[in-house]
């Protein structure tokens, strides 16, 4: 599991450095540098393979029929990638241990960094593509943790937001698009849908996909028209942006770019959308960049105009641009993230970023002004800096497309402009900064940085000038690995050099350098001709439009969610009308071919009651005590019903809870007015008649309807087994300790909530005691008559007895846990009523909810008991034994999971209605009227 | 028989119904243990309906369909906590927001009643 294993390095250290708020600074950073670097090692210690030109691969099933994995793949592609994301992570914790100041939170800092670091190696190690989507989600999320680091700045605030909002939705048409992919090829698996380019491209859904995924990776990648994001996010602390906007979180959308190129690439709508998409991104950007009087404005810019010279490089489809879009990638990483510690260097150590105040400062960092200006020249292109070698290669690739048909000669053109601003901005980055006079009203005394400040940056700029200069030596077998994993076959012949003789991207390199240079000595007028124009602020067309769409949905939910319970019931009830009875109408016949079974007496009387109960219940409801006398007749004529019909055991549940229940009923009634009043206009009345008949028609309808056909059942299982496998002979109970004992557990453990939640409703209530009954009459002064109390003390051992017997017989005859427990709370309960909760607190004190918490704990305890016996859990066993003088008898590990029940009913049970009583009894003894 | 089953199962289902669209807690609560009545009888019933046959080994010829019956066994007491905590919600929601009424306030209309 070596591949799994660097992500979770990287998690880990996420959270060892979220708890190192105790450490010194010097210790958070070593401590937070532990993961990466071993993980780094591991990703050295297993690239031969991969250089080698293997593909590693590793993968758990998850849910395999909904094709769910936890797969990991390492191609060259993503080794690439690895590499960066570990490296310049690094690089930037390093620089982050000297940039942020005594105030700010370093483990806090760290620990999103290295968050958001598993999540990017999660995203290019990914071999299933829905695993590639979570782990970009948390690229989205854990960039808005760290955009908004200063959370106290409502700039960091707005910035985050915007960056979530732009990505996140992006990364939602992402899924989409994955998910039309997977339909396509039919797996979620992404070796199986890069081999299937030609399926894919000759499906009609194709074009949707694409659309769908460019959209995550242009989102992501801040491509025009959704590049607006970045720079807003660049309120983050300037470590993140060296991290977020070098190497990683908008290079997640060009990697997006890359992964699917040999499934989605090589169509003219690729073409298009990608070669077009990154072209006006190239220009507009680069073009842009030189009016940003920020630093990091510039750098943001820069950075879209670098990422759409890629994304236009992936669009234009050759093998030889690929190669130099790989390249890039490369170089902008590290030339990049040195100009964003530079820019946070000069930010430190200045308090200002704005380039109208910051001049001459070669005067006072003269080593960092070095070292900026080199990384500023290799984001210029400038010979001998790694920049220049992959514009070269870029230039020359422009040349050689046929995108635009018989105008294709504009991309060359246009590609020389983009470098010409390119080369300004870069010379505006030096001159103005380190040069151009003296600083104007500075908020601190700049002064060279601490000495390791300096050291990620001198690293990146060497690697700079190596790869700028030895080119074939370094940087080789990784270009052509990655780029072969691109094209998904072997790399092209390339041929990095420094000289190709006098050629024309040489040429286009001159005209860009001169340009550039001429741009930015005739900057003033350029300004004057951009303040003349109408300003143009995507920030206030995004927040317009996010202000409107979230007007319209409040509107939207004032209208639908209203506050109304009996208008949101009425929908649902509109809504299962209509699911449930339109299939109906499409049904040949209702009646099945079942024989029917005669109506004797017994029958056609108990159905009568019922009715009646029913009927009864409707019509008096404005008179509650008699409407719940009328539903204690539908309750038992239901448990009736149940032991007519063959369920002996639900005759016994149904009565027990009917007696339950209805006791509970009364006892809420004392605290509910005693009538409902009449308020309901006919109309409404008539409506709701309207519709509950309806939905009675329907439901009886299909009950009928399924009643009448032949049954089909799974149930021989169960009967075949009950004896053999489970030791006992009635079934019901059997399912319900041991086939299906699982369920029950939930159950049991959802009553428990629920009496729970009872109790916890029931604290600190504000009383109302009722002095009278609605009529006026007062309450009976004797509260617990003396009959009922001497005959239920009586009757409870006996209770006690039967309850004991109906447990144990439970397994082979009716009866049980959950019909012993409600008979026992019953036999309690009627102590409650006879003597009143203050009299029982005197003699017993029982804690009701460390009850229901034992009962779960058996049921669950005997379940993992069988783990000791190495069987799945909940596996039950039982055996037969002699014992003198009582005889033959079995013993079974599903009686002790029914006596979890058995406690756990019981528990709950008296919980709900002690608590109930208790208020009653709480009440203090002054009248309150209502 | 089957009809008459039917038929009963359905009047539930209307009541309960019924009774879930008034405007007070506690017709609602009770047509909610109504409508679990009509539901327990309608699960139970996708087991067919037998005559002296229950699902005890060695006592019938042939035995009823025992999984519904240990499905709606579990939703019987089920049903229960759930009345149970719905009709505590009434009583705290009453005692929290002075009135039973399921929408929380009073109708401009029934205010004036009540105080009269």
């Amino acid at each position: 599991m070596t591949l799994l294993w660097i992500p979770l390095l990287s998690f880990i250290g996420s959270i060892l450095s979220s708890f190192s708020g105790k450490l010194s600074r010097n210790q958070t950073t070593a401590l937070t540098l532990v993961t990466p670097f071993i993980a780094l090692a591991l990703a050295i210690h297993i690239s031969p393979a991969v250089f080698a030109g293997e593909v590693l691969r590793e993968s758990t099933a998850w849910i395999p029929l909904l094709g769910l994995e936890v797969a990991f793949r390492l191609d060259g592609l993503a080794l690439l990638f690895v590499f960066m994301i570990l490296g310049i992570g690094i690089l930037v914790i390093f620089y982050a241990r000297y940039y942020l100041s005594e105030k700010d939170s370093m483990p806090k800092l760290f620990s999103y960094l290295m968050l958001f670091m598993t999540a990017m190696l999660g995203i290019v190690m990914s071999n299933n593509v829905l695993q590639l989507w979570i782990f970009w989600e948390l690229t989205s999320i854990s960039s808005f943790l760290l955009i908004s680091y200063w959370g106290h700045k409502s700039e960091a605030r707005k910035g985050a937001r915007m960056a979530l909002a732009v990505t996140g939705g992006g990364g939602l048409a992402l899924l989409a698009g994955l998910l039309i992919l997977g339909h396509i090829v039919g797996s979620y698996n992404l070796d199986v849908i890069l081999q299937s380019k030609a399926l894919i491209q000759a499906h009609g859904l194709y074009e949707v996909a694409l659309i769908l995924v460019l959209l995550g990776a242009f989102t992501k990648s801040a491509q025009f028209p959704f590049h607006f994001w970045l720079p807003h996010a660049m309120a983050a602390p300037t470590p993140v942006s060296a991290y977020l906007h070098s190497a990683t979180m908008v290079k997640a959308g060009i990697f997006l770019l890359a992964r699917f190129y040999p499934a989605l690439a090589g169509t003219d709508l690729w073409f298009v959308m990608v070669g077009l998409t990154g072209l006006t991104t190239l220009l507009f950007a680069a073009y842009v960049a030189l009016f940003k009087h920020d630093l990091k404005g510039l750098l943001a810019y820069s950075t879209i105009s670098h990422l759409g010279l890629i994304t236009l490089l992936l669009g234009l489809d050759t093998e030889l641009a690929t190669v130099a879009a790989v390249f890039h990638i490369i170089n902008h990483a590290t030339f990049k993230a040195s100009l964003f510690m530079a820019t946070g260097i000069i930010d430190h150590e200045t308090g200002t970023r704005d380039m109208r105040k910051l001049n001459g400062m070669w005067r006072f960092m003269p080593y960092t002004a070095t070292l900026a200006m080199v990384a500023a020249a290799a984001m210029a292109g400038v010979p001998l800096l790694n920049g220049f070698l992959s514009k070269e290669m870029f230039f020359a690739e422009t040349l050689y497309q046929q995108l635009l048909g018989s105008m294709s000669w504009l991309i060359p053109v246009l590609a020389t402009v983009a470098g010409a601003f390119s080369v300004a901005y870069s010379a505006r980055f030096i001159h103005d900064v380190f040069f151009n006079g003296d600083p104007i009203d500075l908020p601190k005394e700049p002064h060279e940085p601490p000495r390791y400040m300096r050291v990620p940056i001198e690293i990146l700029v060497a690697l700079c000038l190596v790869v700028g200069m030895f080119p074939n030596l370094v940087i080789d077998g990784i270009l052509s690995t990655a780029s072969s994993a691109v094209l998904g076959g072997d790399a092209p012949e390339y041929h990095v050099a420094l000289w190709h003789g006098f050629n024309l991207p040489l040429l286009m390199s001159g005209i860009a350098v001169c340009g550039g240079l001429l741009i930015y000595t005739q900057r003033r007028y350029l300004f004057q001709f951009q303040a003349s124009l109408p300003p143009l602020n995507a920030k206030r067309v995004f927040d317009n439009s996010v202000y409107n769409i979230v007007k319209w949905s409040q509107h939207k939910i004032t209208a639908i969610e209203n506050g109304s319970l009996q208008r949101y019931l009425m929908l649902m009830f509109v809504v299962v009308l209509i699911s449930a009875g339109w299939p109906l109408f499409e049904m040949a016949q209702l009646v099945g071919g079942k024989r029917p079974t005669e109506v004797d007496m017994h029958n056609g009387i108990g159905a009568a009651l019922l009715m009646i109960g029913a009927i009864g219940t409707v019509i008096w409801h404005h008179v509650r005590m008699v409407s719940l006398l009328m539903v204690s007749v539908v309750g038992l004529m239901v448990s009736v019903a149940f032991t007519r019909f063959s369920a002996p055991d639900l005759a016994l549940t149904q009565l027990t809870v009917e007696v339950v229940t209805i006791i509970l009923l009364m006892l809420a009634l004392f605290f509910l007015p005693q009538r409902t009043p009449k308020e309901s206009s006919s109309i409404r009345v008539l409506r709701d008649i309207g519709i509950s008949s309806a939905i009675g028609v329907v439901i009886g309808s299909i009950c009928y309807a399924m009643i009448t056909r032949p049954l089909d059942s799974i149930s021989e299982f169960f009967i075949a087994n009950a004896k053999t496998g489970g030791g006992g002979t009635n079934v019901v109970n059997v399912i319900l300790v041991d086939f299906r004992g699982f369920d029950t557990l939930g159950e049991i453990t959802v009553l428990g909530i629920a009496a729970l939640g009872i109790y916890k409703l029931l604290i600190n209530l504000p009383l109302f005691m009722p002095a009278s009954d609605s009529e006026g009459r007062p309450w009976a002064k004797e509260r617990y008559p003396l009959l009922l109390a001497s005959i239920s003390q009586s009757l409870l051992p006996l209770a006690l007895l039967v309850s004991f017997y109906i447990f144990l017989r439970g397994h082979n005859l009716p009866g049980g846990g959950f019909i012993a427990g409600l008979i026992t709370a019953i036999a309690f309960i009627l102590q409650y009523i006879a003597h009143g909760s203050n009299w029982i607190a005197e003699r017993l004190t029982i804690n009701y909810r460390k009850i229901i918490a034992s009962g779960i704990a058996i049921a669950l305890l005997t379940g993992v008991g069988s783990w000791l016996f190495g069987r799945p859990f909940l596996t039950s066993w039982f055996d037969y034994f002699d014992i003198p003088l009582i005889g033959k008898i079995e013993l079974a590990s599903a009686l002790a999971f029914d006596l979890g029940v058995y406690i756990t009913v019981v528990g709950a049970t008296l919980m709900i209605l002690a608590s109930l009583g208790k208020v009653t009894a709480d009440a203090p003894k002054e009248e309150v009227n209502f | 028989m089957e009809l008459l089953y039917a038929s009963c199962v359905g009047l539930l289902v209307t009541c309960g119904v019924f009774l879930i669209l008034r405007a007070r807690t506690f017709p609602v609560v009770l047509g909610l243990t109504m409508l679990s009545y009509a539901v327990n009888l309608f699960l139970f019933s996708s087991g067919r309906l037998a005559l002296n046959k229950a699902a005890v080994l060695g006592h019938a010829e042939a035995y009823a369909d025992p999984l519904p019956q240990a499905l709606v066994l579990t939703a019987i007491v089920i049903g229960f906590a759930m009345t149970a905590f719905v009709v505590i919600l009434a009583i705290r929601g009453r005692a929290d927001l002075g009135n039973d009424h399921v929408n929380g306030q009073e109708t401009s209309k029934n205010k004036t009643k009540g105080k009269a």
